[in-house]
């Protein structure tokens, strides 16, 4: 169990069940008055935050959150499967746990799969991976100036707004955070 | 600051802070206060069941306020005193808390807290003229000395901001997380702010109301949101004190913290002081009030982590 002193940014507790990170936290106490910890906290399946106040004192749920690298495999149904390139263990992840990375996964990708009591709840992919384009619409040869974009397919399976001079089977840098697109990379 | 490479920075924080303490000085000298020094290091600070005080060996503790020394001082005569003092609060550590710190703390006989609430208004307003308007204010400050504060029971003040209303001996936990979430967000942080009138329970030092013992004549002084100071009409009536001292003590020994006997000193010279009002003002949360500072960092030269 941790207390309210434990409390500082990124110390994991769990709250109703479910993993919180602590992103923000302030003490405060009247001068008369009983000790308080401020904090404003995420949830780390959710991404929801909220703020909450902790008496001193008040005893806190550690979470039992683990991140581990892993290789991306392939997709069954709902179910992506991941290996652990250390041990060889691979683990399915839900669509739903997996979130908007989803349409950015490629085989043999590394990303950071995070586990709450022992159960995969989220997946972190790097901030940019290149992918290729497997449809859009012809580009226009030599049109590299007139900032005008055309949805393209990823083979991953993402649509993403791209300049009308990238063409099929190119390979794209984007960003997965917002899924933008960056730059074409040479093949 | 102490390690900031802006070395003009350092040298106005500096000035800054030394010509608020000299106008603090100058104001309390001009009305007739004389300033006084009592020991740091004592055996028996008040008992407070949310103040935890600093061991410092030898049996004794680090001051967390001069309040018993100078009441002892009242007592014996010594009419209106103040005192520039370093205190010491355990575990207080934050974006308004050091665990030392300096308090100006000023009493005065035949007076309540209602002239001591007009007193500290005149003391911001003249401490600003003097020490900060000249060199302006650091930061994006919200408050306006100028304006006349505002005056709202703790009552009223829960009734309005929390909905309900805290007499005689609320909930300790419910009252405090209201304060702290509702209240006192809610208070104008453009003018000063007094919050009077707190619940019996909440004033172990001071005097309860002449027309209604459910509530102390204790007030606390907000300025910018910050609050600052906290002053009461002294309780001088030795069989209480030493009642609610037990109370106090009692509290702590259930929160498993050390007891110490109580100041037999005081207990037996209070019922001399006679009426008098007090106030204890931190001096670090003045300087940020004042000059917009986002912290203590601001505007003390060494923190706990410093120092």
């Amino acid at each position: 169990m941790y207390d309210t002193s434990d409390i500082r940014k990124n110390l994991k507790i769990t709250i109703d069940g479910n993993p919180w990170v602590v992103v923000d936290f302030q003490f405060v106490k009247p001068g008369k008055g009983t000790a308080f910890t401020r904090t404003r906290i995420k949830n780390m399946i959710t991404g929801a935050v909220l703020d909450r106040t902790f008496k001193s004192g008040e005893k806190l749920q550690p979470a039992d959150v683990e991140e581990r690298r892993m290789q991306f495999m392939y997709r069954e149904g709902d179910s992506f499967w991941f290996m652990d390139s250390d041990n060889y263990e691979q683990i399915a992840v839900d669509a739903p746990h997996v979130g908007d990375g989803e349409g950015f996964l490629a085989e043999n990708l590394v990303v950071d799969v995070l586990f709450f009591n022992g159960k995969p709840i989220g997946v972190t992919l790097p901030t940019f991976v290149e992918v290729e384009l497997a449809s859009c619409e012809p580009g226009l040869r030599g049109d590299t100036a007139s900032g005008g974009t055309k949805p393209a397919k990823l083979s991953t399976g993402a649509v993403v707004q791209v300049p009308l001079h990238v063409n099929e089977g190119d390979r794209i840098k984007i960003d997965t955070r917002d899924g933008t697109y960056v730059e074409r990379v040479r093949k | 600051m102490i390690g900031s490479p802006d070395r003009a920075a350092l040298r106005r924080a500096l000035e800054l802070r030394a010509r608020v303490v000299a106008a603090m000085r100058e104001f309390l000298a001009g009305r007739g206060y004389v300033e006084v020094e009592t020991p740091v290091l004592i055996r028996a600070p008040a008992p407070e069941r949310h103040i935890e005080t600093i061991p410092a060996g030898d049996g004794r503790r680090l001051a967390a306020s001069p309040e018993l020394q100078m009441k002892r001082l009242l007592a014996a005569g010594s009419g209106p005193i103040f005192q520039m003092a370093r205190s010491f609060r355990r575990r207080e550590i934050g974006r308004l808390h050091n665990p030392e710190f300096a308090m100006l703390e000023w009493y005065r006989p035949g007076v309540t807290y209602v002239e001591f609430m007009d007193e500290c208004e005149a003391l911001v307003r003249e401490v600003d003229r003097r020490a900060i308007g000249p060199l302006g204010a650091a930061g994006p400050r919200t408050l306006d000395p100028d304006l006349p504060f505002l005056r709202m029971a703790v009552r009223e003040a829960f009734e309005r901001f929390a909905g309900w209303i805290p007499d005689g001996a609320p909930d300790d936990v419910r009252f405090f997380a209201d304060l702290v979430d509702k209240v006192e967000p809610s208070l104008p942080n453009d003018r000063g702010v007094f919050l009077y009138r707190y619940p019996a329970s909440q004033a172990s030092l001071a005097r309860p109301a002449p027309d209604d013992p459910s509530v102390a004549e204790r007030f606390e002084m907000y300025l910018g949101g910050i609050e600052v100071a906290n002053a009461f009409t002294e309780l001088a009536d030795p069989a209480e004190q030493r009642r609610r001292f037990e109370a106090e003590r009692a509290a702590i020994a259930a929160a498993g913290r050390d007891t110490y006997p109580f100041d037999e000193a005081f207990l037996s010279d209070v019922g001399r002081m006679g009426l008098c009002a007090g106030a204890a003002l931190g001096v670090d949360r003045l300087l940020v009030a004042l000059t917009g500072a986002a912290s203590l960092r601001d505007v003390l030269p060494f923190t706990w982590d410093d120092a």
